[in-house]
């Protein structure tokens, strides 16, 4: 069976300048931020950024690697507002597509069955369709209701964050909830699974149950083992969010300055030196 | 060490004795009455209070989250663990409740105009915002799809304004203007302040003065809307907690009184 073993590098070496990407997780819970903060490291730029935005999001604003972005919201749970995103929208930094939470969901899980659109009722009536001027509703066939045509949001690559996957891209979650990880997979012409761990495929069901195998290695392109690779963000149960220095990212987030000293000091090395920084503060 | 026992008179939950922040609770607990048995979806300590206040006492059938990915059973402290899960809530589900009806949320817009159309997204304009927020989040999903209450810390005109900046939650206007499906389940139910209790009753669903908190007036609430408010037939005062109501919130809900820093005393 193929091996799909990669390092964090190997993947943004497959992105290009200009694709679509959609990053997995949920606000600031689960997100791939070792494949972020590599993307960080490139010269990819350009890119649409499609997620339920935390600081992954944060992080590329900053970095000026986004374009276009498509979200239902950006936060960082315990701080509501994502500041680099807030210093985005406020000085139009970045243009925006701004969909109801469930609308996202919806182009995810239309572009999974290769379908152009999906109808649903949210949307109507808002400024969803303000923000998204291509929005377009549809008639049923079979009565007189109104819909909107939630169209299919199709991704070059997704990039998502497992507890643990093997080394061909069955990708198992421990914590509760899945968030939507699977769509934007099934979604994506490729998807980057990084873990915390690669186990042997006999060594999965020693973690949990088959219902835990979110992942289906069909969909995975590559994956990266990436130790505390969620960090700051949540990553139950192996391990919560770091608040202390999500805490430090937002302030620092808000002052020139305090960013360059952010970055000199936890971004400017290699994703090991990152782990060794946060892990001599923790 | 002696054991100290206490020998008072039980606590005293007169209903004279009620903060504005348990009066408060106990409107926003009366938003979910009648719903039976759906999810309760409050956003924010208040509303998260009275929602629980609601099943202990009123509507027992009513389903909580435990604010992560869990149904929550029985009644417990704002801040703590449930005592019993009952059930999975991943937001593929609440999804799901979303578009099935059987969910009614209460969440806490930064604008609320009047025909209830409702602001989470940015201040000024939307390609420019002056100030940017969290985003849409749920709120045009929700207002379209099931019944809606809103609940403001802060009755004031910045937050009540004639027309919204960003429209989130759809009003009766906006979804007139769309056409019959946005009408079909929208049902913006109650707005509770700490100033007043409001509603959409009106014959135009304009925003409606239902009762004002005890010691309020209704022209101290006219003064902090931005825009003429429709007054009930009876503007009545908002009725205090019942001392079994009190002894929940103050016992049992929230103990260590984390509402009254949320709701200040006028």
């Amino acid at each position: 069976m193929t091996e799909k073993l990669m390092t964090e590098a190997d993947v943004v070496a497959r992105l290009r300048s200009g694709m679509t990407v959609g990053i997995g997780g949920w606000g600031s819970r689960r997100k791939p931020m070792s494949l972020v903060r590599a993307l960080l490291r490139s010269d990819v730029t350009d890119l649409t950024v499609v997620a339920y935005g935390g600081p992954d999001v944060g992080l590329l604003l900053a970095a000026g690697k986004v374009r276009h972005l498509v979200y239902g919201f950006v936060s960082l749970d315990s701080i509501p507002l994502e500041p680099h995103f807030r210093a985005a929208r406020e000085s139009g930094a970045v243009t925006v597509t701004e969909y109801d939470e469930g609308m996202l969901q919806w182009g995810l899980r239309a572009a999974a069955n290769r379908l152009p659109f999906l109808p649903c009722r949210a949307g109507l009536g808002s400024d969803v369709l303000r923000s998204a001027p291509d929005l377009k509703t549809v008639r049923s066939p079979y009565g007189d209701e109104e819909f909107v045509a939630m169209p299919a949001i199709r991704l070059d690559a997704a990039l998502i964050h497992m507890n643990r996957a093997d080394a061909t891209g069955n990708g198992q979650y421990l914590g509760i909830d899945p968030y939507f990880d699977d769509l934007f997979s099934q979604a994506a012409d490729a998807t980057y699974l990084s873990t915390e761990k690669v186990v042997p495929t006999e060594q999965l069901l020693a973690g949990g149950p088959p219902q835990s195998l979110l992942i289906q290695r069909w969909h995975v392109t590559g994956v990266v083992e990436a130790p505390h690779g969620a960090h700051f963000t949540s990553c139950e149960p192996d391990y919560g969010r770091d608040e202390a220095f999500q805490k430090r990212y937002a302030q620092a987030a808000g002052d020139p300055a305090a960013w360059a000293e952010f970055e000199r000091e936890y971004l400017a090395g290699t994703e090991q030196s990152y782990q060794e920084s946060v892990g001599a503060t923790a | 060490m002696t054991e100290v026992i206490a020998t008072g008179a039980p606590a005293d939950h007169d209903p004279d004795t009620a903060t504005l922040a348990e009066i408060c609770a106990v409107a926003c607990a009366r938003a979910w009455e009648g719903d039976g048995e759906i999810l309760a979806s409050p956003i924010t300590l208040i509303p998260s209070i009275g929602a629980r206040l609601a099943r202990a006492t009123t509507d027992p059938d009513l389903l909580l989250s435990d604010g992560e990915a869990s149904l929550a059973a029985g009644t417990w402290a704002v801040g703590d663990e449930p005592p019993l899960i009952e059930g999975w809530l991943p937001y593929r589900t609440v999804f799901d409740l979303v578009a099935s009806g059987r969910r009614h949320v209460m969440m806490g817009p930064v604008q609320l105009d009047r025909y209830g159309n409702a602001n989470l997204s940015a201040i000024g304009d939307f390609a420019r915002p002056k100030r940017a927020l969290l985003g849409m989040r749920g709120a045009p999903g929700n207002t379209v799809n099931h019944p809606t209450s809103y609940w403001v810390g802060r009755h004031s005109p910045r937050v009540f304004v004639e027309k919204v900046d960003v429209v989130c939650g759809i009003g009766y206007d906006t979804a007139k203007a769309s056409g019959p499906t946005a009408l079909e389940f929208l049902d913006l139910r109650r707005v509770v302040t700490n100033l007043a209790v409001l509603d959409f009753g009106s014959a135009d669903h304009a925003l409606r003065l239902v009762s004002t908190h005890p010691g309020v007036t209704v022209e101290e609430v006219q003064e902090a809307t931005g825009f003429p408010l429709t007054l009930a037939d009876e503007v009545v005062t908002t009725p205090l907690p019942t001392a079994p109501e009190l002894q929940l919130i103050r016992e049992v809900i929230d103990p260590k009184g984390l509402r009254e820093r949320e709701v200040r005393p006028r």
